[in-house]
């Protein structure tokens, strides 16, 4: 069968993948605690926060600052964290990311890594010392295998998601 | 990667003031998730039916690949199996002779229990179990420890019913969709087992440490009479758990009490157990349970 024919200059990509990947990609991710994987302590990373992570340092100004919000609320359905937890860090971590791009000086890889790695240890411990302040603060030495994990799936992650942004931007 | 573009505003006041909306927005995404937050930390239940809803439309997935993932999650365990083989039989030799007696033990005390407990018209129980079925997720990238079980309402799960496995206690129902469960789990630092000794009946609590162990904390406080290898049981105070349900060993005395290591293993169990509510059961066993607490009380307060 052959293909309709398409022009092969001034092409247009498709406003549906440039406008709504970048979030569907975060909610799927948000959604992999949904995999049969049962833990007897956090492990697994927080993959909804990596996503996002990676789109907001490969594309800045993609989203606005307010994006953490809707995103962290949708991650808070899935997670098992309270309520609220999520959508309070992830907006916090992208009002500090903004005040950052806000400098305009141009980052290099090891630094986007940088900031990845701070963001994912503060969302990580606050989100444990959400739950239960007291208790959880002298018991903070349970997420050094999740962060540590977290931190070196990152470039992964990043390379993934380079590629999806590629096909999405592809015509 | 290059700086941004369009960041410097220059004069006009409509990009500057653009940005100034943009963060507005940003602080009151910041502060409106604070808001959530503490709501949901005051009513833990208040936001269970958007989770409900999470649980529910990712169920068909979850159920689909625990029934592959049964299959090949014990890979690792079984190649480790493989060293020290020898050594391990041998000690397994002596420990099957060892519990062999023991058995034949248990077999004697389990009939004189069944004519004590006729004779006390005990036997009108209860069917034991509601419901089995798989653990088909949990929350394992965030520090809380709770389950997603593949049965709700329909199938007759009520929140607050427990839920064990054959090796021990897992938990207990804390939200209930029409078709998944939230469990949560021994482990979890918000929930409190009322546990005794099993070899003397002395009452302590059992507070989750998120690790797969939990804090053992004797309710008679200034006393720390535990031992590594002492098993705990549910004592069956609260009403919610059955007594004599397995739930941690001791391996480690602290200051305070002792740290032990939960039985029922969320993570290697296979099936769980849903079962009624303990308190739901005949006016006699809930007298016998008081007398039974009341004992167990002056008991540990020796």
């Amino acid at each position: 069968m052959a293909k309709p024919y398409r022009s092969r200059i001034n092409r247009q990509p498709s406003q549906f993948r440039i406008k709504f990947i970048p979030s569907i990609t975060v909610i799927l991710a948000s959604m992999i605690t949904a995999l049969p994987l049962i833990t007897d302590y956090p492990i697994l990373p927080p993959m909804g926060l990596l996503v996002l992570l990676s789109w907001r340092l490969i594309r800045p100004g993609y989203w606005p600052v307010w994006a953490g919000f809707p995103l962290g609320m949708v991650d808070d359905m899935f997670s098992g964290q309270p309520f609220g937890s999520a959508a309070f860090l992830w907006s916090l971590v992208f009002i500090a990311l903004e005040t950052l791009d806000r400098r305009g000086v141009g980052r290099d890889y090891w630094q986007d890594w940088l900031i990845a790695s701070l963001s994912i240890i503060f969302v990580l411990i606050c989100g444990m010392l959400i739950i239960d302040f007291q208790s959880n603060l002298l018991r903070l030495e349970i997420l050094v295998p999740q962060i540590l994990l977290s931190i070196l799936l990152y470039p992964f992650v990043t390379r993934f998601v380079g590629a999806i942004d590629n096909w999405r931007v592809a015509a | 990667m290059a700086p941004p573009k369009n960041r410097r505003p220059g004069f006009s006041k409509r990009a500057q003031y653009s940005i100034f909306a943009s963060y507005l927005l940003g602080i009151l995404g910041a502060v409106v998730g604070l808001l959530l937050l503490l709501i949901s930390i005051f009513d833990p239940h208040g936001f269970s039916v958007l989770r409900t809803i999470g649980a529910e439309a990712t169920a068909p997935v979850s159920k689909t690949l625990s029934e592959v993932g049964g299959a090949t999650g014990n890979a690792g365990e079984n190649i480790s199996a493989y060293f020290n083989a020898a050594s391990k039989n041998a000690e397994m030799k002596r420990e099957l002779k060892k519990s062999r007696i023991e058995i034949l033990e248990a077999r004697a005390l389990k009939q004189e229990n069944e004519r004590l407990k006729r004779l006390l018209d005990l036997d009108k129980e209860i069917p034991e179990a509601i419901g089995m079925a798989r653990l088909i997720s949990s929350t394992s990238s965030s520090s809380r420890r709770m389950a997603t079980l593949g049965l709700g309402t329909t199938d007759g799960i009520l929140i607050g019913q427990p839920v064990r496995a054959p090796e021990g206690l897992v938990g207990r129902v804390l939200e209930a969709g029409p078709t998944t469960a939230r469990i949560l789990l021994v482990s979890d630092g918000q929930n409190v087992t009322p546990v005794k000794r099993a070899s003397d009946e002395l009452p302590a609590f059992a507070t989750g440490r998120g690790d797969g162990t939990v804090d053992i904390r004797p309710i008679n406080l200034g006393t720390n009479p535990f031992k590594g290898g002492d098993l705990m049981i549910t004592s069956g105070s609260g009403g919610l758990y059955g007594p004599g349900i397995p739930v941690a060993v001791v391996i480690r005395k602290t200051e305070t009490g002792a740290i032990a290591r939960i039985l029922a293993n969320s993570a290697r169990v296979s099936h769980v157990i849903v079962q009624p509510m303990f308190q739901a059961e005949t006016v006699a066993a809930i007298k016998q349970e008081k007398i039974d607490e009341a004992e167990t009380e002056t008991q540990g307060g020796e």
